[in-house]
């Protein structure tokens, strides 16, 4: 099992991410820069947090064309797992590998809070480890993460159950209070909330450790 | 090859909420500047394009402004060409 983690200017939890997989988990991870075009060897790709060459124009507009996302376009096509978090998920969307968007937070601040989300993993691989309705706790730290779609696509995602984590008390003006996406195939996952945040009991919870640990089979 | 100007706005569509426009409404109010009913903000892209013709560098502008400069999930676009290329200026 090889991890692949994404990193662009401008990602600052890359680290984080390799931290929770490998340092917590021992899932053996790589660094894959945006120039970079192999993904060979490995079992599934996660885009951290950060802000992806400044986050100019808007989140995720100009990573969607690094080259080294062409190949993670084809991965998740393939039916590879592909992991997005924070600007992560941002870039997803801007991807088309999710729909809908992400916008300026309804009250305009950065809000940096541990979050309780309701997690419904349906055939989200990634989720496989949590039960139907848990509530699980990770932090966010966002100032552009109101989820948007317009009501037939929200419509759409609700009945197909790829509104797979939801705020409890949604933080910021998202839609249907989405926190977290998945596909229609349930391989590629995109949050808001940091799952690699809650990996060490140090520091700030466990509970996203199941979710790396889906890699494990 | 002639030089083409264009400026591409961008906006945010009507049905999404635009919490900085409101703030900025907010902040009007405070200067003094009363009954404003909209303020929206959005972006302004100014280009210029070497192309071969006008015809062309539309094209090339409007699939500019849909792929990239805008995002048609929650943003609308214009582009204003300037018809006349202004050749070397």
């Amino acid at each position: 099992m090889t991890l692949g983690v994404v990193v662009f200017p401008g990602s600052n939890c890359d680290r984080d991410v390799q931290w929770a997989a490998q340092g917590c988990l021992g899932i053996e991870t790589r660094f894959l820069w945006h120039e970079e075009r192999d993904l060979s060897g490995l079992d599934a790709v996660v885009i951290p947090g950060g802000f992806s060459y400044g986050d100019y124009l808007r989140c995720g507009a100009i990573a969607r064309f690094a080259p080294l996302l062409q190949e993670v376009a084809a991965f998740a096509k393939k039916g590879g797992r592909v992991l997005g978090i924070c600007n992560g998920f941002q870039v997803l969307t801007e991807m088309g590998l999710l729909p809908g968007a992400l916008t300026r937070n309804e009250k305009l601040h950065f809000i940096c809070e541990p979050t309780d989300l309701r997690v419904e993993p349906g055939s989200c691989s990634w989720l496989q480890g949590y039960n139907s309705g848990e509530v699980v706790n990770f932090p966010i730290a966002h100032g552009e993460g109101r989820y948007q779609a317009d009501p037939e696509l929200l419509q759409s995602l609700e009945d197909n159950g790829q509104v797979v984590l939801r705020y409890v008390r949604n933080p910021n003006g998202s839609v249907g209070d989405v926190a977290g996406l998945t596909n229609s195939q349930g391989n590629v996952l995109g949050l808001m909330p940091h799952p690699e945040r809650a990996c060490d009991s140090a520091t700030g919870g466990v509970d996203g450790r199941r979710l790396l640990a889906s890699l494990l089979g | 090859m002639p030089v083409y100007s264009a400026r591409v706005l961008v906006s945010l569509r009507p049905s999404v909420l635009d919490p900085a426009g409101e703030a900025t409404r907010a902040a009007a109010s405070r200067l003094g500047v009363d009954g404003i009913s909209k303020l929206r903000i959005g972006k302004a892209v100014e280009v210029e394009l070497d192309a071969p013709n006008a015809q062309a560098a539309r094209e090339q502008l409007e699939l500019l402004s849909d792929r990239l400069l805008a995002n048609p999930v929650i943003e609308n676009w214009t582009l204003e060409l300037k018809d006349d290329a202004s050749a070397g200026a």
